[in-house]
Formats: C-alpha cells, sequence, structure tokens
C-alpha cells in the first residue's frame, strides 16, 4: 500500500465567495437523511424484504395498487401525515418545511426501500392548490391532504386525448351552483383506491384548444361515476376507464380559474414529473451487484463476466447522471425558479434509464430472467421480470419520451414548431 | 447543494470566451493544426499575460493559487473555442506533478518560470502497450552512481517535440520486463528530464484530430540525482491521470457545447421544405438528445473536481465523469454532423473540428472500457 501524501494542488475551494459549487448535503440534511432512513425500516414490516415491489420510474407496479400493501400504506401515511412528512417542499406557511432538498432525500430514501406511497395528492394536487388556488380551496383541501386523509387521481387522459391533451371531450356544463360532467377517461391509475379525481374538463368548446378547459376535484362516491378496471400487461390492476355521466360538481371545485385549466395541468404536469422513485434505481443496482457475486455458474461468480461489470458499471454512471438531475431540479424550485427544461429530461431520462436497466438485469440473469412471481428458481422474488414489463410504461405515461424531447426543444431551445 | 458558479468563475468564463474568440479564431486554429509545432507563440504570450499558466500554481511560487474549479471552468472554454498548444500538457501534466511530488528546490527551479509562460512541459507516460496501469511501464531507470540511466519508448506524449522538460515515468528495478510482478506499482519514479538532453528522440506522430503526440525514444539517457522528482510515483501518476481525466473532460464538456450551439444556430437557420429544419421532429429530438447528454454529464465532471479541489480523493467518480464525458461528446459531435447534412462533412466547416477531438478525447486517459472496468472494481465487483 503506497503512503498517501495529502494533495497539495489546486486544494483550496477559491476565494470565500457567498456562491458557491458544492456538492455535499448540509450537516442538517444528513441527519435528516438518517432520520428518514431510520424511520421506515422500523415501519415497514419485518418481511417486506420478501412482499415488496416497484420498479423505478414505472408506473403498473406500484405497491399501492396491491390489495395486500393497502392497509400498511394507510398506515404509513397516516404516520408521516403526524410528522408532516408528506407536504416537506410545501412552504412555511401551508405547514411545509419549506424544503424541496429535504423532500427529495426524503423521496431518495423511501423509494430506495419500496415504501407504498402515493404521491399524487401531497406531491401534486397539494403544490398546485398553494400556487393557482384561491383561498377558500387552501383552506378546504389543503389540510386534509397534508394529513394524508385523501387521494387523488389524475384525470387527464381520454380515449382519443393521450399526448394531444387538447382534445379532450369530457365535458363539464354550468348549471346554477354546479357544473354537470359527461365523459370518460382512461389510463386513470389510482382511481379505484382514491377519494378524489383531479379532471380536466372542457368548459368551453368554443375556444381554442388549450383555452377553454377547467380543472376540476370532483368526488368519486358522486352518483353517476363508474369506474371500470383495466389491467395493465404486469397483470396487475393499476389504471382504469372512469366514465361521467350526469355526474354534478359544486362550483367551488374549480382549481384555479375557469377555462385556466391547461396552466394548472402545466405545473401539476411539472410537479408529477418529479417524482421517478429515484431511490430505486439504486436499489436494483445494489441488489444486481449483490445477486452477482452470490451466484456461481459452472466455477465462476457472475461478477467476474467481464460483459456483466461492463454492464454494471455503465448503470451505475447513468444512474449517478440521474441524480444530477435530481438534485438540480429541486435546487432551482428552492430557489424559486421553475425547472420547466430540468423537470422534462429528469422524467425522460429517468423513465429510460428505467427501461435500460430492465433490460440490462434481465440480461445478467439469463434465463433466469423470465421466471415470475412465485415461481420456483425466480431469483430477487420474480421482481425483475415484473419489471422488465412495467418499464414500458415509463417513457410512456406523464408525457412521453416523445413529447419531452419536443419540450427540450420548442419550450427549452426554443426551436419552432413549423 | 449549490450549482451556481462564483462570481469570479463566471468572469473568467465571461472573458476566456472573448478573448479567445478574438484571439484564437478558426483561421488560427486551422494554421496550428497543419503545423508541426502547433502552438503560437504570440498567443502563448497573451495567455501568460493573462495568467493563465500559473492559475492553479500556488501564489509563493508565482502562480494565483485559483482552484481546480476555477482552472476548470477555464479548459471549458479552451474546449468551446479550440485553443491548439502546450496548455494542458504544460499545466496539467508538467506543473502539477511538480508542484505535488516536486522537493523545495525544484518547486523554485521551475514552477515561476511554468507560471511566466518561460517553459513548456509534458509528462511520458503510456508505452506502445497503450494501458494506463503500473504494469505496463518497462522503461527503465538503471541506478548509475549518482545518476539514473533511463531506457525506454513512450508514446502519445503530447507536445514532447516542443517540451523544454518532458517528466518521464520510469521503473527502478531492474526492469525486467516486467512480468507478473506482484506489485506493480512500487518503483515508479518520475524523472524530470531535458528535451535536449542527449539520448532523448522525438518523433511527431499524425494524429486525426491533428492534437500533437509524439513518440519519445529514450536511449541511455543519463540523468542526476536532481531530476528525480518522486521516487514512490505512481501514486502521483495516478493523482494527476485523474485531474487529466477531469481537465480534458471539461475541454470536452466545452466543445460538445460549442457544436449543440452551432447546430441550434443552424436548426433556425437552414429552411428545408419551406419550414427551418429545426422544427422538423427528428432535429429536435437529437438536439434535446444532445442538451441532455451534455448537462447530464456535466454534473458528473463538476461534482468530481469539486471532490478533488477539496482534496478528497473520488476514484470512482472520476472513473464515471471520464467514462461518460467520451462517449457523450462523441455522441453530440455524431448528432451535429447529422444536423449540418452535407456541408458539415467538408473541411472548410468546423464541425469536423469537434468531431476529431471527440474521438481523441474519449480515448485518452483512460477510455470507457477501461472506467467502466474501474468503476465496477470500485463498486466491488
Amino acid at each position: 500500500m503506497l503512503r498517501r501524501r495529502p494533495i497539495r494542488i489546486a486544494s483550496s475551494r477559491g476565494k470565500e465567495d457567498s456562491v458557491a459549487m458544492n456538492f455535499e448535503f448540509s450537516k442538517e440534511e444528513i441527519a435528516f437523511k438518517k432520520e428518514v432512513e431510520a424511520f421506515i425500516k422500523e415501519e415497514l414490516p419485518p418481511d417486506w424484504e420478501e412482499r415488496s415491489l416497484y420498479w423505478p420510474a414505472a408506473y403498473g407496479a406500484l405497491p399501492i395498487f396491491e390489495e395486500e400493501f393497502r392497509e400498511i400504506s394507510d398506515e404509513l401515511c397516516h404516520k408521516l401525515g403526524q410528522k408532516g412528512w408528506l407536504t416537506i417542499g410545501w412552504p412555511r406557511e401551508y405547514g411545509g418545511m419549506g424544503s424541496m432538498m429535504k423532500q427529495a432525500i426524503f423521496e431518495d430514501v423511501v423509494s430506495y426501500y419500496r415504501a407504498p406511497l402515493g404521491d399524487v395528492s401531497t406531491s401534486i394536487s397539494g403544490p398546485t392548490i398553494i400556487a393557482l388556488g384561491n383561498e377558500e380551496m387552501k383552506k378546504e383541501w389543503l389540510p386534509r391532504i397534508a394529513s394524508g386523509e385523501v387521494r387523488f387521481w389524475l384525470g387527464y387522459s381520454e380515449p382519443n386525448a393521450g399526448s394531444d391533451l387538447a382534445s379532450i371531450n369530457t365535458r363539464a356544463v354550468e348549471d346554477g351552483d354546479e357544473y354537470v360532467i359527461n365523459g370518460q377517461k382512461i389510463w386513470s391509475s389510482g382511481a379505484h383506491i382514491a377519494d378524489y379525481a383531479w379532471l380536466l374538463v372542457r368548459t368551453d368548446p368554443e375556444a381554442r384548444r388549450h383555452q377553454g378547459a377547467t380543472l376540476l376535484i370532483v368526488d368519486n362516491r358522486s352518483p353517476g361515476v363508474t369506474i371500470r378496471p383495466i389491467e395493465n400487461i404486469c397483470g396487475i390492476h393499476s389504471f382504469n376507464e372512469v366514465f361521467y355521466d350526469d355526474v354534478r360538481v359544486p362550483r367551488k371545485n374549480v382549481v384555479g380559474e375557469v377555462n385556466k385549466g391547461f396552466y394548472c395541468v402545466m405545473l401539476a404536469l411539472l410537479y408529477e414529473r418529479l417524482i421517478i422513485g429515484i431511490g430505486a434505481f439504486r436499489r436494483v443496482l445494489d441488489d444486481l451487484i449483490q445477486y452477482t457475486k452470490e451466484t456461481v455458474h459452472n466455477g465462476k461468480s457472475l461478477s467476474e463476466n467481464p460483459l456483466i461489470r461492463s454492464k454494471i458499471a455503465k448503470m451505475a454512471v447513468e444512474i449517478e447522471v440521474l441524480y444530477g438531475f435530481y438534485w438540480r431540479s429541486v435546487w432551482m424550485m428552492d430557489k424559486g425558479q421553475i425547472p420547466e427544461l430540468e423537470a422534462s429530461v429528469l422524467k425522460l431520462f429517468g423513465s429510460e434509464l428505467s427501461r435500460t436497466l430492465a433490460n440490462v438485469a434481465v440480461e445478467i440473469l439469463g434465463l433466469y430472467g423470465q421466471l415470475e412471481r412465485g415461481s420456483k428458481w425466480a431469483p430477487l422474488r420474480g421482481w425483475i421480470s415484473l419489471g422488465y414489463l412495467d418499464s414500458i410504461s415509463g417513457p410512456i405515461g406523464a408525457g412521453t419520451s416523445e413529447v419531452q424531447r419536443g419540450i427540450i426543444a420548442t419550450r427549452g431551445l426554443g426551436l419552432p414548431r413549423k | 447543494m449549490d450549482f451556481e458558479l462564483t462570481e469570479e468563475q463566471k468572469i473568467i468564463r465571461e472573458s476566456a470566451r472573448e478573448f479567445l474568440l478574438n484571439e484564437c479564431p478558426k483561421e488560427l486554429v486551422r494554421e496550428l493544426d497543419e503545423s508541426d509545432e502547433g502552438y503560437s507563440p504570440d498567443l502563448w504570450k497573451k495567455m501568460t499575460e493573462l495568467g493563465w499558466m500559473g492559475l492553479v500554481i500556488p501564489e509563493e511560487y508565482g502562480g494565483s493559487g485559483a482552484s481546480f474549479i476555477d482552472l476548470m471552468v477555464l479548459l471549458e472554454e479552451m474546449g468551446y473555442n479550440i485553443c491548439p498548444g502546450p496548455f494542458f500538457s504544460t499545466v496539467i501534466l508538467g506543473s502539477l506533478p511538480i508542484v505535488e511530488a516536486g522537493s523545495e528546490q525544484q518547486k523554485r527551479a521551475y514552477l515561476p518560470r511554468i507560471a511566466q509562460g518561460e517553459l513548456k512541459v509534458t509528462m511520458a507516460l503510456t508505452e506502445p502497450s497503450a494501458i494506463y496501469e503500473a504494469s505496463a511501464i518497462r522503461t527503465s531507470a538503471r541506478p548509475d552512481g549518482n545518476d539514473y540511466v533511463i531506457s525506454g519508448t513512450k508514446l502519445f506524449v503530447p507536445d514532447a517535440h516542443i517540451a523544454d522538460y518532458i517528466i518521464c515515468v520510469a521503473r527502478t528495478d531492474n526492469g525486467s520486463a516486467g512480468q507478473d510482478r506482484p506489485s506493480p506499482e512500487k518503483d515508479i519514479a518520475l524523472f524530470l528530464i531535458e528535451r535536449s538532453a542527449p539520448g532523448v528522440k522525438t518523433t511527431l506522430l499524425k494524429t486525426l484530430s491533428r492534437e500533437k503526440q509524439c513518440e519519445v525514444l529514450f536511449e541511455d539517457v543519463r540523468v542526476s540525482q536532481d531530476s528525480l522528482l518522486e521516487m514512490r510515483g505512481w501514486q502521483v501518476v495516478q493523482d494527476i491521470l485523474d485531474r487529466a481525466s477531469l481537465a480534458l473532460g471539461a475541454e470536452m464538456l466545452g466543445g460538445a457545447k460549442a457544436v449543440m450551439d452551432m447546430a441550434l444556430q443552424y436548426a433556425h437557420d437552414r429552411s428545408q421544405f419551406n419550414r427551418p429544419i429545426g422544427s422538423f421532429q427528428a432535429v429536435q429530438q437529437h438536439l434535446a438528445n444532445m442538451w441532455a447528454d451534455i448537462y447530464g454529464t456535466q454534473y458528473l465532471i463538476y461534482k468530481s473536481a469539486w471532490n478533488i479541489a477539496a482534496g478528497k480523493p473520488v476514484p470512482r467518480e472520476v472513473a464515471m465523469a471520464k467514462a461518460r464525458i467520451g462517449q457523450a461528446y462523441r455522441r453530440v459531435t455524431i448528432l451535429g454532423h447529422q444536423i449540418f447534412g452535407g456541408i458539415g462533412f467538408t473541411m472548410e466547416h468546423d464541425m469536423h473540428l469537434y468531431h476529431r477531438r471527440s474521438l481523441t478525447g474519449d480515448l485518452l486517459y483512460g477510455d470507457s472500457d477501461f472506467q467502466h472496468e474501474r468503476i465496477a472494481r470500485e463498486l466491488g465487483l
């Protein structure tokens, strides 16, 4: 072992400046991370390792969709609500900790342990209401969201309106104090386990496409709401079709302004793009590293195979890149900036990495990569084959990769649309 | 966490960009590329006046004592503009080892002169085996009385043909063509040798990027004890390789950003089918990919550099940054070429200047395969 001498070259951080690059967390943030880790390990059931599932940055195999995890999830949500940990990124005046960075740290930890948490209400609806809702709406909804009492589902897509969200047809017509809604949503993830729809509806059919739509909060239990399950390719009931037949909604449930629904949705989409379950990427990598070291075929451990070493190393690099986009996005938000480009690239990169990672994982597993949960001989509880299927969803949901690249190119880089 | 540059770094960036735009236009770049010497004494003098050579040399030795990050910001601008010449070799491969390993006497003898632009220095490390590992060092330094006699062949030595001094990495055990030594990192020493010393022969290689790399033959070159820079040198070499990887990474990052800017402008300006080509989805997707590639890698580069500047060894992070930047730069120049179409395939156009450099950048100081294996080891595989 060679004697290591201290490196004196260029080793100052430059002159004392109030602003300087820093790639470390503060002591407070580090302590917070430890606290979250201790809490989550304590709260998750002892056999969680064997039971849990989740593929990073994918939408189909979330633990909250499993019936057996529902109770654990509700209980966890309730406890987190009490600690104020469901709203870490909210401004202090609304009961949050005012730190998106800490919220990001929290999510990094809990997603590593595949904790069964849903984010829509606390990380999307809440912040959107804070930014664009009126005072009455804030008073009525924020406390309930913060305590983890209410779950929302996102009602955007329709059979004829996926990437082209402006083509929505679900109609809301004014009738006295209420709106009457008729139409249909699809790909309604979690609608069957949520309380309220976060619903984008057409309120002025004469208006130009992105004008004339309104965002409404609609109670799932309203008469006229029919939820029909759709089974995804993972064999999991994650999303639904939801039908609205003369469903009545009070006018006060408008989020933001009437006919300005798209502005709310654009902000909500930005928040949605920050939710990628980043810790689960590290978790997959750690599990794969462990697996390759332990698995011996024909007298050699998989970790000795140069191709496997190279693939795992590449994945480690890409995961690090993802963290770069992640921290930068939340850093910008804490500075009061809107990370429009950064959130798009985070979602784009994360979802595509999710797919690449799944491909690498099944290749490392070889023939075993095809074995499903419950099968004898299935390695890693069949999690990899499930992830391989679920990884199809990442680059499609919440704005396809093609759309994200389009956003980066047009809104970010200023390229013309025609 | 903070991603902002200091005010000083912003000034370095802006002033360097403007300086290079004016003093090192592409006409000069091409001229230097085609010349054998590969540098402009006039430009070198101006750079010296700006304090560039001594930027990270400690103040007590005539430098500015700035941080490694400050240097990275400068290097990024040099990569953006392209600035041929022995700056990189002199500062990174020459001055840094002297700062790290030189005796007080050696530091006083060489560093002020480097800061003043009077000396050009480089390092002769790689051998025909083209591997950045201690076991690949076969060049021998045989003790003979108070001297050493150095023999061996070095390749890909940047700017050796114009350097005043060459730091030679040689093996001091009896150099029996190193088969299977148990610890190849032992007995590697660094010698600071005058290029004009008898027995030193440099031959310029013809590289695709026109960057000046040489074969250097050491034929029984006799050097005194005074030229010994470091007896237990492999750690120094490793440290320099890490810094060189990141420094080159900064240049590559700058080059990639230049390609991005050029291609983006062209996408606005060039019309086909009665519309700017930047309005076509395929072109938009390319540019979005370029952007993501550049800014994704930037994080790895600066994070590693920041840790190095703070005195923290981060071999895994450096390997990650180096593995990715070369590949990213290569992807970016290929997409850049794709956007420019036919016109970019001409010598007259600037695109190929970057494309060529993206290749050498990826290959030097450990290519991606090498770095991935390094990462695998660091991950415990």
